[in-house]
């Protein structure tokens, strides 16, 4: 095994005989903040067919409860660490699921870490609110809230926003752009397939 | 099958058979005008596109000049991370690898997410000589896996196929016999075929679209959740990494993140981008295992202008804007890379010898090179690559007795004269007959430009 990681390198060495020096990649400046990352946000991620509602701190709650019975969900997975308060009333949450069973809850109800306004993504980092991965996979629904604060205005942005977390405790990150879609078919992009089939976000301001 | 070349006919021979398939090309036009628009669309959005693609361009350069020291470093942080770094110099040494990490499980599945490398090296059959069946779960490869067939486009593997043609085979394997040919039904029948079988899975394998030197990160871009199934839910994975995939540092990843999903499917972000740096306890596969891949890299890296296709983040932007692939179609490049990339990328890979016929599937009319999000200048590798392949001996004879003419003033001259009373018929016989079938040779002017001016000449 060592010898095949002594045969690459030297291979890769060999090649590079004419010392190739290239100039130093320059990063694009950031380009100017949108006026309103937030409605921005919002507008793109109903673009990719995420259902998108925004509420205060207060209203929080109403929202969540109208999601669940629109979709009929009387159980979801959550987080062990789900903030007070987002879980209605008469709704069960589930906060130990196994794989299996996440299989057979309604659907998942989670924070993230970021958002991103120029391509309505969300950002999860297994931080607080946000569990591990598989609860915002194997469920069919999920209900994410998203604190305005978080939205960044761009990709370059997000990924600084989240990047202590991958140094500090190495962190994976799901990016999350509307529900789980195949462009298989002829090139056309259909919702539905893998992962959770509708996803509602919950914009907090 | 262990290499990007699935040998056999030449570009031109399989073309021919490709272009009598009407149907293909049907389904092929109404993709790709599909997705020219969408990718025109979304680039327009960013003001510093341009940008963007010189950032990635010279990201890549510095990863290509310094790809040692990277690939060390990607291993100590990876290591660290807690994942099993491999190298593997060829193809046969990387499916062994894989297969004895499997075999080593006692497994006899796999569940696959999409991966070209993987592809490249043949690993499905590889695994199932050994008795492992690989699941591939991404909805094309699937449709290919069910139907016995082979990749036609980087992204969009089935791209050759149109949704009746996928509706048929699908109730003729998995779906339902009342199977419908909406999309969401089709995307269906997939979902209700693989959930039990990613949920019991006990090794999952995938590729990766980057690998970030610093952190030890691999990333992985999808659509489906297929690929977030295959690398969350399993106890082991496995993944097989071209060795050009690395990037330096973490905060380069932002820039390939607006490059690729614009360039790829036409849209902002695609829906899911997964990102690990070794295992989280609790949280995901308990076992990492990463196979370094060369099987020929190291081959292109030695050619100081062809060793930028090994730039290429496999979006298919070229592919989808090619004159030629849009109407051959991919299976006529006879290569797990089609289209342009695949004519620059095969070749060079294989060994010109393999593929001599791949440099020439271009007008060189320099599309691939103005959609490319890394700027590689294909147009610019193909002449360059049609200069290394094996000439007949007529052409090579005619070009050294053309070079002989132009180097000397007086011998230019008098071929000029003799060019002018030379019957035209003449350039119509012989090996000329091949290139003059199609085309008009231009007339002689009665007057060359010297002869004229030698006349106004005071």
């Amino acid at each position: 095994m060592s010898d095949a990681r002594e045969v690459v390198l030297g291979r890769i060495r060999t090649a590079l005989a004419d010392r190739p020096q290239p100039t130093a990649a320059v990063l694009p400046p950031t380009p100017p903040a949108p006026a309103d990352p937030v409605a921005l946000f919002a507008e793109r991620a109903g673009e990719y067919r995420a259902a998108v509602h925004r509420v205060d701190t207060a209203g929080v709650v109403a929202q969540v409860a109208e999601i669940c019975a629109a979709h009929g969900a009387r159980r979801l997975a959550v987080p062990r660490d789900l903030p007070e308060g987002w879980l209605p009333p008469g709704v069960e949450g589930t906060g130990d699921a196994t794989v299996p069973a996440l299989d057979r809850v309604d659907g998942v109800l989670t924070g993230c870490a970021a958002a991103i306004a120029e391509t309505g993504t969300i950002v999860l980092d297994g931080g607080p609110g946000q569990g591990i991965r598989a609860l915002t996979l194997v469920p069919d629904l999920h209900i994410c809230v998203v604190a305005a604060e978080l939205v960044c205005a761009s990709v370059s942005e997000a990924f600084q926003r989240v990047e202590p977390s991958v140094r500090r405790r190495r962190a994976p990150l799901t990016l999350i752009s509307g529900p789980s879609a195949t462009s298989d078919i002829e090139l056309s992009r259909v919702e539905g397939v893998h992962g959770p089939r509708r996803l509602e976000i919950v914009i907090v301001t | 099958m262990s290499s990007a070349s699935r040998g056999g006919a030449t570009f031109p021979q399989a073309a021919h058979v490709e272009l009598r398939n009407a149907q293909l090309r049907r389904n092929l036009g109404h993709a790709t005008r599909t997705i020219r628009a969408k990718r025109a669309a979304v680039v327009d959005e960013l003001d510093n596109w341009q940008q963007l693609r010189e950032a990635g361009a010279a990201i890549k350069r510095d990863v290509m000049a310094n790809l040692d020291t990277y690939l060390v470093e990607f291993e100590r942080a990876a290591t660290e991370a807690g994942a099993t770094v491999h190298w593997a110099a060829d193809a046969d040494a990387a499916n062994d690898l894989v297969a004895g990490i499997v075999a080593g499980h006692g497994e006899h599945e796999v569940v696959k997410v999409k991966s070209l490398t993987t592809d490249e090296i043949g690993l499905n059959d590889a695994l199932a000589a050994r008795g492992v069946e690989a699941l591939e779960t991404d909805f094309a490869e699937l449709i290919l896996q069910l139907d016995g067939d082979w990749s036609s486009h980087i992204l969009v593997p089935a791209i050759h196929r149109n949704r009746t043609e996928i509706r048929d085979l699908l109730r003729r394997t998995i779906g339902p016999a009342d199977l419908s040919d909406e999309p969401a039904a089709l995307a269906e029948a997939a979902r209700v075929h693989l959930r039990e079988r990613f949920l019991r899975a006990r090794v999952g394998i995938s590729g990766a679209n980057f690998a970030i030197a610093e952190t030890g990160t691999l990333v992985v871009l999808e659509s489906e959740g297929n690929g977030r199934m295959c690398t969350t839910l399993p106890q082991v994975l496995i993944s097989v990494v071209g060795i050009e995939k690395l990037l330096p540092r973490f905060e380069h990843l932002a820039v390939f993140m607006q490059l690729l999903p614009r360039s790829s499917t036409g849209e902002r972000m695609n829906p899911y981008t997964s990102l690990w740096t070794g295992m989280t306890p609790g949280d995901g596969p308990a076992e990492m295992h990463v196979v370094l891949l060369d099987n020929g890299r190291s081959d292109v890296l030695r050619d100081p202008v062809g060793r930028e296709a090994l730039h290429c983040i496999r979006c298919s932007a070229c592919l989808n804007v090619c004159p030629v692939y849009e109407r051959t179609g991919g299976h006529a490049y006879g290569s797990i890379y089609p289209g342009p990339i695949g004519a620059i990328l095969t070749p060079q890979l294989e060994g010109i010898g393999a593929a001599a016929s791949l440099p020439y599937a271009s007008s060189l009319c320099g599309a691939c090179y103005e959609v490319c999000p890394v700027k590689i200048d294909i147009p610019r590798v193909l002449v360059h690559l049609r200069g290394l392949t094996p000439k007949r001996g007529a052409e090579r004879r005619a070009m050294r007795t053309l070079a002989w003419l132009f180097a000397d003033a007086g011998r230019y001259r008098r071929a000029q004269r003799l060019a002018r009373v030379l019957p035209a018929r003449v350039a119509g016989a012989g090996p000329m007959r091949a290139w003059t079938a199609g085309r008009d040779l231009p007339a002689v002017a009665p007057q060359s430009f010297r002869e004229w001016w030698h006349e106004r000449r005071p």
